[in-house]
């Protein structure tokens, strides 16, 4: 076989900036699917080790660092970014053409970056090339909203390269390998990834800004950053125990904001939160079956999500809306839509012969084996949680449920086609999962389907069914209601906005008055000054020349008088 | 899709169509409940083995997270439009 020595991202990064030289919609868009799979060659022909140094004054960077890890994230972003090109084949837009491959090349060069500067290269395009895909919107509410991602970003990016410096200055070298929590620069550069994972507190740039970007630019936006966020926590810090609290936090936690939340990408967005939580706790954990498992899940994952993001896009493109409180009935209009969203949600929430199950279970199973029983209770009740708010309310609600009415075309057949293929990528891994067990970064001993597993998760799942349907039948289920939910984004869209406010008031009546009063005694001193010195001032008075002799002889006198007295 | 769609008609429009599918899953419930007695369950803990433990953890997780959920309303929920005029 062929072996290749060009840079992984560059056939994107650079390919994507030729796209404009191709005038016609479809042309642009067949040259870019080629382009992912040429580039899906090359990756694959690169040798395993190290490639690709460039001396920087003192310091060699390590541009191409290949291993089985770097393979299945660079392998699933290709797959990601040919789906999610087959899916916007129908946008006139050159910017999301240019900038979707750009950030999938971005995500793909830091996959396989050798050395910490090179991830912070790839790490920040990341953040640059898609923060397009949201202003591609184009209204004053997406532009805010990418402001706002984009800051959080390239906070993060800012924390990487602060934490790469004083790493190298530790360590003498600037090599992404794996390190140990103790140092300033390994926390700071341990934050810098967790903001990226959307660690709780740090979490809510992405359910702010994923539902505000194009119907085609959230399906991006929805494989590649949090997923590369989760590839450089399993390289740098596979087994820190704080990352198993961490991600059972991040899988509980989003699922309550899911209930209640009604725009259908946005509870999409928090079960993305909830699955990289599962990811996070196989990090944590550590053993090679629970690496497995996170390499695994992210490539399920990526796919089921797409899907799920591609069906709410299609309800978008198609309805104008993806509220669930506007939408219900719509299987009638899209019947292939529906199906291919059913089968996103089945494989979210793992159901046996869907993908979710044959990745998911290895991080449950790793939890098991290592005796973290809360941790394992929190992540069943999650897996029981993702399939009622992403299994169930995501399809009810969108295309069951009552009728709202609206009647609309079936999405278009791109969008279909990208479904369709996603959908029997998730059916297939689901059934044979070994090509992906092949793919894993260690050799794989597990059976996913022996009839405990499968009995135990069946039971989990229709048991979750039953209590929706207990729910939705005694009227407790809360209904989807036209709202915003607060969230950690209130303290900066909202608390710290009011406080500058008030806090600006007052400093400023507080700087009124003492300014007013500084005036009212310049004011009077002025006054003062002009009654003794002004015109009619008493200091300021002329005097007759006679009056001064007189004064002088008095003075005199008085002189006379004391010299002869004493 | 064609105007003539209104007129079809579509079976889960049917009022007994929700009651059957209610029916059908409780009936699967309870047959995997008992399909608890007919094999060896593979455990990391004991109480993995207790009788149904999957199907009631399940059951009461997600009542728990929906009465929970709905409680949080009362807290963060807000006007559609809350940061409108930000």
């Amino acid at each position: 076989m062929m072996t290749s020595s060009l840079a992984p991202a560059l056939p994107l990064v650079v390919g994507a900036l030729l796209t404009p030289i191709f005038r016609k919609r479809w042309v642009r868009s067949a040259y870019l699917m080629l382009l992912t799979l040429a580039s899906l060659a090359n990756m694959w022909a690169l040798p395993d080790g190290s490639s690709g140094e460039i001396a920087l004054f003192s310091y060699t960077l390590t541009t191409i660092e290949v291993d089985r890890l770097s393979r299945i994230f660079g392998t699933i972003f290709h797959i990601a970014a040919f789906l999610n090109i087959l899916y916007s084949f129908h946008v006139k837009d050159t910017l999301q053409q240019i900038c979707g491959p750009m950030y999938a090349g971005a995500a793909i060069g830091a996959a396989f970056a050798g050395d910490l500067i090179t991830l912070f290269v790839w790490w920040e395009l990341t953040a640059i090339a898609s923060v397009f895909l949201i202003w591609a919107r184009r209204t004053n509410r997406s532009y805010r909203a990418g402001m706002r991602y984009l800051i959080v970003q390239v906070a993060s990016g800012v924390l990487l390269l602060a934490g790469a410096i004083l790493y190298s200055r530790d360590t003498g070298t600037i090599a992404f390998e794996h390190m140990t929590l103790g140092s300033l620069a390994t926390w700071l550069i341990f934050l810098a990834f967790g903001i990226k994972c959307a660690f709780p507190f740090f979490h809510n740039w992405l359910q702010d800004a994923y539902p505000e970007a194009t119907v085609t630019g959230t399906v991006w936006l929805s494989a590649f950053t949090t997923k590369l966020a989760i590839y450089a926590l399993a390289r740098g810090f596979a087994g820190t125990d704080i990352l198993i609290p961490i991600g059972a936090t991040m899988a509980a936690f989003p699922i309550f904001f899911a209930v209640i939340e009604n725009d259908l990408r946005r509870v999409l967005a928090y079960s993305l939160n909830n699955q990289l939580g599962f990811m996070v706790v196989g990090i944590g954990v550590g053993t090679e079956l629970a690496i497995n498992g996170t390499a695994a899940h992210a490539f399920c994952h990526i796919l089921y999500k797409a899907l799920l993001f591609m069906s709410m896009g299609a309800v978008l493109y198609r309805t104008g809306t993806v509220k669930g409180s506007e939408l219900g009935g719509l299987y009638k209009s899209m019947p292939w839509t529906t199906i291919f969203c059913c089968v996103g949600a089945a494989s979210i929430s793992a159901f046996p012969l869907f993908s979710g199950f044959v990745s998911k279970s290895l991080i449950q199973s790793a939890t098991a084996e290592n005796h973290h029983t809360i941790v394992w209770l929190i992540l069943l009740f999650a897996s029981a949680g993702v399939f009622h708010h992403s299994g169930i309310k995501i399809p009810f609600f969108a295309f069951f449920a009552h009728d709202s009415g609206k009647r609309c075309k079936e999405a278009p057949p791109n969008m279909l086609l990208a479904m369709g293929i996603t959908a029997t990528l998730c059916i297939g891994l689901g059934c044979y999962p070994a090509p992906l067990y092949a793919l894993l970064p260690y050799a794989v001993d597990y059976a996913p389907y022996t009839t405990s597993h499968v009995i135990t998760q069946l039971q989990v799942l229709l048991f979750s069914a039953l209590a929706f349907g207990f729910l939705q039948r005694t009227g407790i289920y809360p209904p989807e209601l036209r709202s915003t939910n607060l969230d950690t984004d209130v303290v900066y869209r909202h608390w710290l906005p009011t406080l500058w406010r008030h806090g600006s008031a007052v400093l400023s009546r507080t700087r009124a008055t003492i300014v007013g009063a500084a005036l009212a005694v310049i004011e009077r001193l002025i006054q003062e000054i002009a009654r003794h010195h002004g015109p009619q001032g008493l200091m300021a008075r002329t005097w007759a020349t006679g009056s001064l002799v007189f004064l002088g002889i008095i003075v005199m006198a008085a002189y006379l008088v004391l010299y002869l007295i004493l | 899709m064609t105007s003539n769609d209104d007129d079809k008609t579509y079976w889960l429009d049917d009022p007994k169509a929700p009651e059957l599918i209610w029916r059908v899953l409780v009936g699967v419930c309870v047959l995997l409940t008992l399909a608890d007695l007919f094999y060896e369950k593979h455990t990391h803990f004991a109480f993995e083995g207790w009788f149904g433990f999957y199907g009631f953890y399940g059951f009461f997780a997600c009542v728990g997270l929906v009465v929970a959920a709905k409680y949080m309303r009362t807290l963060i929920m807000r006007d559609e439009d809350y940061y409108d005029d930000e």
